[in-house]
């Protein structure tokens, strides 16, 4: 088909389906953009559209869609952030005077020198590691960068061996044949279960191993590891591809339910 | 159209053709609101059974805590779980307490809040059966913190009411003094900080409701770190089906309201119909490629030589 042509039949869809809009919009349940609430969804709809666009093809609403998210987004999270974070636990602490003028409502509790001292001490070094934007002396920012990846170390060390390593090495300390709670017969899925489970992290393992040549039994085990590592990333990429269409049915929903009103609420 | 020429035309398909199908596969079955009957999985029914049984078991009104650590790209698959969630530990009387680790997570906690805890269960009051601490910055940190005294990171709750002049607050300390543990997690911080931080240092039970993509990062805590585990849109409908079947319409409870959504089984209709499509693309796709192998091979050779 020709360039032309299929742009002449995109202009004809859109103008179509504008036209149908604007219709069911004057005589169908769908809100008008002339109210605060309709303003609001119609900006919404015509954002998700432009994203969506881009399935077909890039095209200039979508990049302004794609801009616009980034610029709110990005302007949130320094707002949100610096309320939050360096209003309500900073500056409340140091100057609390200045602090309640912001935010008037604030409830000030009074501090003692020590525990000044101690904000302040974050103060410096939250100066510190924005230092590194400076032109000269970026080296500054290395040093509350070391207190901070010694404090994430610190915390996450012991955390991480008792969760991540302890309690998971417990966790496949299970019986390889279970029995029945009247003790008589072997409980078979169970029992089938626990053998899938223990075999799978022994063989995965073994995958893993290097320091022994891959051949004979440990080359099969090493085999059967690699297969139970695909059929985990295949899981996980099932999962993933039922959470992505879980988005975009949410996103139908919005246009055909809140916006359109097509389905009922 | 031969075979060969039919497989050959599947394998250079227009992704748009593709696209085209399954936002089909989606809006169809939403527009004649197609849905399922859906069976609860033991991670589910494991959360469903612990709130229904909790008061018998801890002997008092239980304390549960819910984080809502989720924004709103990830609320179509989080937010059904929410309000479901909310329901159920409303009608079984236990007191709630939101907060949250990420900003806008406040936001969705104050949007269920509005939008149904309020309106579906006015008895339910502010500061005695449930409130909100609001968001705090620290991620693990907080949860390090709150485990030893909330009181610490949180002087007023998100509504600016001292923490202590809440009635459900005075016999609270810290974390040990939850019966429950409940994280809405799209990410990091998130379950993996509950169960790291919370769960695992206190032994306060811990359940998961995650995003697809987190579920099978999560399953190795599952059943001895966290109890049950609500993974996606699925886990979302089932729950909602449990709640749906002990205390919805039919049953006449008027506890839900009659014109109460059900997010989660109404998506999973098109969510089915869309893997549906999914899944004949990678079968068509398998056949069109060990059916094109040999003549691609053949005409490897003959470029070879």
């Amino acid at each position: 088909m020709e360039a032309t042509t299929k742009k002449t039949i995109i202009y004809i869809v859109l103008g179509a389906f504008a036209l149908w809009l604007i219709l069911w919009t004057a005589f169908g349940p769908m809100e008008s953009p002339f109210s605060w609430q309709g303003l609001g969804l119609w900006v919404a709809a015509f954002l998700s559209l432009s994203i969506l666009s881009f399935l077909y093809d890039d095209n200039p609403f979508y990049k302004v869609a794609e801009s616009l998210f980034i610029g709110v987004s990005a302007a949130y999270y320094i707002v949100y952030s610096t309320w939050n974070a360096l209003v309500n636990y900073l500056l409340v602490k140091l100057w609390p005077s200045a602090a309640k003028n912001l935010i008037p409502e604030l409830e000030i509790k009074e501090i003692h020198i020590g525990e000044w001292l101690w904000y302040f001490l974050a103060l410096v070094m939250g100066i510190m590691l924005v230092w590194r934007l400076a032109p000269k002396g970026g080296w500054i920012s290395r040093w509350p960068l070391a207190v901070l990846v010694g404090w994430a170390a610190g915390m996450n060390l012991t955390r991480y061996l008792v969760s991540d390593f302890t309690k998971q090495v417990q966790t496949t300390l299970i019986p390889l044949v279970v029995l029945q709670p009247d003790g008589g017969s072997i409980a078979w899925y169970e029992t089938l279960s626990n053998i899938t489970l223990v075999g799978g992290v022994l063989c995965g393992l073994i995958y893993f191993f290097f320091s022994v040549e891959h051949k004979g039994v440990f080359g099969k085990a090493s085999r059967l590891g690699i297969w139970i590592i695909m059929i985990t990333f295949g899981a996980a990429f099932g999962y993933t591809v039922m959470g992505r269409v879980a988005l975009l049915v949410g996103r139908m929903e919005f246009l055909f339910v809140d916006w359109m009103r097509i389905v009922a609420q | 159209m031969t075979s060969r020429e039919f497989f050959d035309k599947m394998q250079t398909i227009d992704r748009r053709w593709i696209f085209l199908l399954i936002s089909l596969a989606v809006i169809i079955p939403l527009l004649f609101e197609f849905s399922f009957t859906e069976l609860a999985t033991p991670e589910v029914s494991a959360i469903y059974n612990r709130i229904e049984g909790l008061q018998q078991e801890v002997g008092r009104r239980p304390r549960t805590l819910i984080s809502f650590d989720f924004d709103p790209p990830s609320e179509p698959e989080l937010m059904p779980m929410a309000i479901s969630l909310i329901r159920h530990l409303v009608i079984r009387n236990h007191q709630i307490y939101m907060m949250a680790l990420w900003p806008i997570g406040q936001q969705e906690a104050d949007d269920v809040v509005r939008q149904y805890l309020e309106p579906e269960f006015p008895q339910y009051t502010y500061g005695e059966d449930y409130m909100t601490f609001g968001f705090q910055p620290g991620g693990a940190g907080l949860i390090n913190v709150i485990v030893n005294d909330f009181r610490k990171f949180f002087s007023v709750d998100s509504r600016n009411n001292p923490i202590d002049s809440l009635p459900m607050m005075a016999d609270v300390v810290n974390l040990f003094d939850m019966d429950l543990i409940l994280d809405l997690s799209a990410g990091a911080p998130g379950i993996k900080e509950w169960v790291q931080f919370g769960g695992d240092r206190t032994g306060v039970p811990v359940a998961g409701c995650v995003t697809a993509v987190q579920a099978p990062l999560m399953y190795p805590y599952y059943p001895r770190q966290m109890f049950g585990m609500l993974g996606g849109m699925k886990a979302a409908a089932e729950y909602e089906s449990l709640v749906l079947e002990a205390y919805g319409a039919e049953s006449d409870d008027p506890r839900i309201s009659a014109d109460a959504r059900f997010l989660g089984i109404r998506r999973m209709g098109p969510q089915t119909f869309a893997h549906l499509v999914i899944i004949l693309f990678i079968i068509i796709g398998n056949i069109a490629f060990f059916a094109t192998r040999g003549q691609r091979g053949a005409s490897r050779l003959t470029v070879d030589s």
